[in-house]
């Protein structure tokens, strides 16, 4: 539900990041002074951790999840590294939330990988190997079968094509 | 992706193995080998390969070291009204 939430966010980030690559850490910094936000006296907090995520009173190592680009290995990696208990997120103070974005800022997240893979998914295009050209073809690239399956790929298509199909 | 252990090397065939240190042996030669990488040393050489019927032009950059040969070279015909027609249609043909 969150994760929906953030999506839109996620590309406006991109092209901020982009225009200035070297803003976004201070960007991270600078967040968590203004992030709980009282409305009508009733203080809806979010921690921001690694940007623009928003993890709401979950237990970390799942709040964590809520990045692009961490999961459930890397969420519980990092509760190990850095050995932190695993409460609600809303029970951390300020100084725990520091130590984890530093912790998270050491992976690749968000923007930075989504533009990493989007960079190495136009590479394989531009040189126009097999792989680019099922990803330009809107098809499975790994040798999976389509004579029906691939839904996840093939489905928006598919969605348009199934009034056009309806006579069959 | 699935990589080949880095202790095995890549796999070349080895007449092209033979080509690392001649390179102007490679230069427009039609190749059937599809199984074999692409080497470093390949680079800058227009190559044909052979995708089962006839050979491919495919001019070897940078970039396509470490993949196949085969890879450039598709062995499929593509449905010409696939593309055209768009792939709404495909369903509807079948």
């Amino acid at each position: 539900m969150a994760q929906t939430l953030a999506m839109p966010v996620a590309p406006s980030l991109a092209v901020i990041c982009n225009g200035r690559p070297t803003n976004t850490l201070s960007n991270r910094l600078s967040f968590p002074i203004a992030t709980p936000p009282k409305i009508g006296g009733l203080s809806v907090k979010c921690a921001r951790v690694g940007g623009v995520e928003i993890p709401n009173n979950k237990r970390i190592e799942f709040s964590l999840q809520y990045i692009h680009g961490i999961g459930r290995t890397r969420a519980r990696k990092i509760l190990n590294d850095l050995s932190i208990e695993n409460k609600l997120t809303k029970d951390f103070s300020e100084e725990e939330l520091i130590v984890i974005r530093d912790e998270v800022s050491k992976y690749m997240i968000e923007g930075d990988l989504r533009r990493f893979n989007a960079l190495a998914i136009r590479r394989l295009k531009e040189i126009q190997c097999y792989r680019g050209v099922r990803h330009i073809q809107g098809l499975p690239c790994r040798g999976q079968r389509t004579k029906n399956n691939c839904r996840t790929l093939k489905g928006k298509k598919v969605a348009i094509a199934g009034k056009k199909k309806a006579p069959r | 992706m699935p990589r080949r252990s880095i202790w095995k090397g890549s796999f070349v065939d080895a007449f092209l193995l033979r080509m690392k240190k001649k390179r102007d042996l490679l230069l427009n030669r039609k190749i059937w080998s599809r199984r074999s990488s692409i080497l470093p040393e390949f680079v800058d050489c227009s190559v044909r390969i052979y995708n089962g019927k006839t050979p491919v032009r495919c001019k070897i950059t940078e970039e396509k070291v470490g993949h196949k040969f085969g890879e450039f070279a598709s062995t499929r015909k593509r449905r010409l009204s696939r593309t055209n027609i768009g792939p709404g249609r495909k369903r509807g043909k079948k």
